[in-house]
């Protein structure tokens, strides 16, 4: 290991296990899908703190802009939740269309676009008039939700259909489709907005997309020795504000890969839990914290040392993470 | 020759779907497909058999099962042929007990049709593979289980959605050596089905490391538990008819008509959990499967159809996923790229299955994980780990390239 690499983790180590009352103080939000709950852990200890009661099966979560409540889909109760960050109180309740999954919300904070699984549907949601402002036809389990960061660009995927969905945010008519491999579950935009990144679960690749022209510059596959194929499922994904290195959920191959995102060439795997999900960054970069289903844990990575540093037990299939200040 | 094909059913059904394609959600609304759209009809073959009545009224077999998952994934390629500019219709056609194969064969490809699921027993649908030699026509079997048609009686023409019985057995084999209930008694039916179940069972128990302590043939047929007070019959009938000698771990019953399997479950001497065609049962896909997103698929299925979705409807859901997949893939709605690319290496479709499935290349199977389900729920599903393979753990199950008998041509 070069030496700065170990420096980084010592340094890491030490920031981790003494609590640094500064600024840069966050915790994160661990939806638990079959426990209906909500963990929640301080960033500075480690340590869960609270776990709280919410809607049924809650799956994609996020915080709103200005970092005061977590959005929440509560699947089976066919609502998005809104929670108070720091009260844990539902302050209130969504219109979501049915079977609510993943969702982002415009760059400028409003409106939700959600994704309706059992419907074919995007639903745009205004969330301070608590109203459906539009329904948008896409393709069979749309799933995958990401924007651009000038917030012109919504872009779903289709499980069924294989499909990327490029939507005018304007118009909310589909602009472009890109043929993707089996299963794209989830999409994330490069923070310059040059390039889409959409993993594939089934096809257990990653397709890097030029959102301008609308084709795919490179296809990522993956390989671990001693893993089946078949295990390899790409999920999450989260690339560095720099675009540096993006990091990608393996799902039951229990890994995240590590990937260069300037010459798109996977570097290592972090070994984590078991059925790794989703991912989430802390604002400043320093953690990126990993959903492990079948373990009932999430990891903590150090971003620097990339290097998981410990595994926190949260509730019963922790699903999807989002990160606040505290 | 009017009446043979039930010509009324038959344009029913190609009325209703060519017409109707569905937008997404609860605006549901008829649409006619783009005019340049690339039209990719699908046939849909019932042939009508003799299935004896099961024990249980939860096992009659719907009259259209298998029909209604083939709609569903018609529904599904619409939806994504609206992007593709594709468009697939669905076309229903019936052979009765003494129809004439070649001539319904002959039939369809009048109707300019040459991709068609059928749902029909070996014997027929080796009739109709025969009669589509040579025509563009590929079939896929939806509901012959025989490992036959996978090794000496396979053909070119035909690709086997349904899993074979060997599959279907390793798939048992591997979970109940997994359980390390390895010392299986064999109680077999009388028909040929049965001897059938029994010879793969011998071999999954041969193949995997069980052992079949001791075998009994269950000749009676019975109906007493339709007779009032029959049960206690039944119950003194079991109970005596499964004492044996021989220490067990498990009873395995092979018995496909359904003639008395569910009547062995609670019923035996010995205090032991059964499995085979009653019990814990190896099938492709159950009514409460949920995982791997397989929720969704059970919800449209039920807004479908109004019941619970069976293995036959799978199937004819997956055949026709497969050529929506297909079509996309190859960019085409020609007949020919289609079966092309469906047979070819890189061919691949999810179906809520947690992992790809796809088509062996030594005799048309569809390779695919199996669960092992009581009637509630799946327990499991296989290929179980450990049981280990040079490229692919699901080609443990079933016939495998070395062994395979099958020559395609």
């Amino acid at each position: 290991m070069p030496f700065s690499k170990i420096r980084a983790a010592l340094l890491a180590g030490v920031i981790g296990l003494v609590p640094v009352a500064s600024a840069q103080s966050y915790q994160a939000y661990i939806s638990n899908e079959k426990d209906n709950t909500v963990s929640v852990i301080d960033l500075d200890t480690l340590e869960v703190v609270r776990t709280y009661p919410v809607g049924q099966r809650p799956r994609g979560i996020t915080m709103t802009k200005d970092g005061q409540f977590v959005l929440l889909c509560a699947s089976d109760d066919d609502a998005v939740q809104v929670i108070d960050a720091k009260t844990d109180k539902i302050v209130k309740t969504l219109p979501s269309g049915p079977d609510p999954e993943l969702f982002v919300l415009h760059p400028s904070g409003n409106p939700l676009y959600i994704a309706n699984e059992d419907d074919n549907l995007v639903t745009v949601v205004d969330i301070e008039r608590d109203k459906i402002v539009a329904e948008i036809p896409v393709g069979v389990e749309p799933e995958g939700m990401a924007i651009s960061p000038d917030g012109r660009i919504m872009v779903n995927t289709s499980e069924t259909t294989n499909m990327a969905h490029f939507i005018d945010t304007e118009t909310h008519e589909i602009v472009a489709n890109v043929l993707v491999d089996s299963r794209p579950r989830y999409a994330e935009f490069t923070s310059d907005g040059k390039q889409l990144w959409v993993t594939s679960e089934i096809g257990g690749s990653v397709s890097v997309i030029d959102p301008a022209r609308h084709e795919i510059i490179k296809k990522i596959g993956f390989q671990i020795p001693g893993v089946q194929p078949e295990a390899i499922q790409p999920v999450g994904v989260r690339i560095s504000k720099d675009r540096q290195y993006a990091y990608v959920a393996l799902g039951p191959a229990n890994r995240v890969a590590v990937v260069d995102a300037g010459t798109l060439e996977v570097e290592k795997y972090l070994l984590v839990g078991q059925r790794v999900w989703q991912l989430a960054f802390t604002p400043d970069e320093k953690y990126l914290i990993s959903t492990n289903g079948n373990s009932n844990d999430v990891s903590i990575i150090d971003v620097a040392a990339q290097e998981v540093i410990k595994s926190i037990q949260v509730g019963r299939l922790p699903w999807g993470v989002t990160v606040s200040p505290k | 020759m009017v009446d043979r094909w039930r010509l009324s059913g038959v344009f029913i059904c190609t009325l209703f779907l060519v017409s109707v394609a569905v937008l997404p959600g609860n605006r549901m609304a008829a649409q006619t497909s783009q005019p340049d759209a690339a039209q990719i009809p699908i046939a849909f073959v019932k042939a009508e058999r003799n299935r004896p009545l099961p024990i249980s009224r939860l096992n009659i077999v719907p009259e259209d099962a298998g029909l209604r998952g083939a709609e569903l994934a018609v529904k599904d390629n619409n939806t994504t042929g609206r992007f593709t500019n594709q468009h697939f219709s669905l076309s229903y056609y019936e052979l009765p007990k003494s129809g004439d194969a070649a001539a319904l064969i002959d039939r369809i490809v009048q109707d300019s049709i040459g991709l068609v699921l059928v749902s029909a027993n070996a014997e027929t649908l080796l009739a109709l593979s025969d009669a589509a030699r040579g025509k563009p026509v590929l079939i896929f079997n939806l509901d012959a289980q025989e490992t036959s048609l996978r090794q000496e009686d396979c053909r070119a023409n035909i690709l086997h959605i349904t899993p074979s019985r060997a599959m279907l057995t390793d798939a048992l084999a591997q979970f109940l050596v997994l359980k390390k209930w390895t010392r299986w008694f064999l109680i077999s039916g009388v028909n040929p089905n049965d001897k059938a179940y029994t010879d793969s069972i011998r071999n999954s128990a041969k193949k995997f490391g069980a052992r079949i302590v001791e075998e009994k043939l269950y000749a009676e047929a019975s109906t007493t538990t339709r007779t009032d007070t029959g049960y206690a019959q039944v119950q003194k009938q079991l109970a005596a008819f499964t004492q044996i000698s021989a220490e067990y771990d498990v009873i395995i019953v092979a018995d496909e008509s359904e003639i008395f399997g569910p009547y062995v479950p609670y019923r035996s001497w010995s205090p032991r959990p059964v499995a085979g065609t009653s019990g814990a049962v190896a099938m492709s896909w159950h009514p409460a499967h949920e995982q791997w997103g397989a929720t969704q698929m059970q919800n449209r299925f039920f807004e479908l159809a109004g019941r619970v979705m069976g293995p036959l409807d799978f199937h004819g859901w997956l055949a026709a996923r497969a050529i929506g997949e297909a079509a996309t893939r190859s960019n085409s709605g020609e007949f020919a790229a289609i079966r092309d690319y469906l047979l070819g290496p890189d061919f691949g479709v999810a179906a809520f299955k947690g992992q790809k499935v796809s088509i062996r290349s030594w005799n048309h199977q569809m390779r695919q994980p199996i669960a092992i389900a009581t009637t509630e729920i799946p327990v499991s599903w296989s290929p179980q780990p450990g049981f280990l393979h040079q490229r692919a753990e699901v080609d443990t199950l079933g016939i495998d390239e070395p062994e395979s008998k099958c020559e395609l041509h």
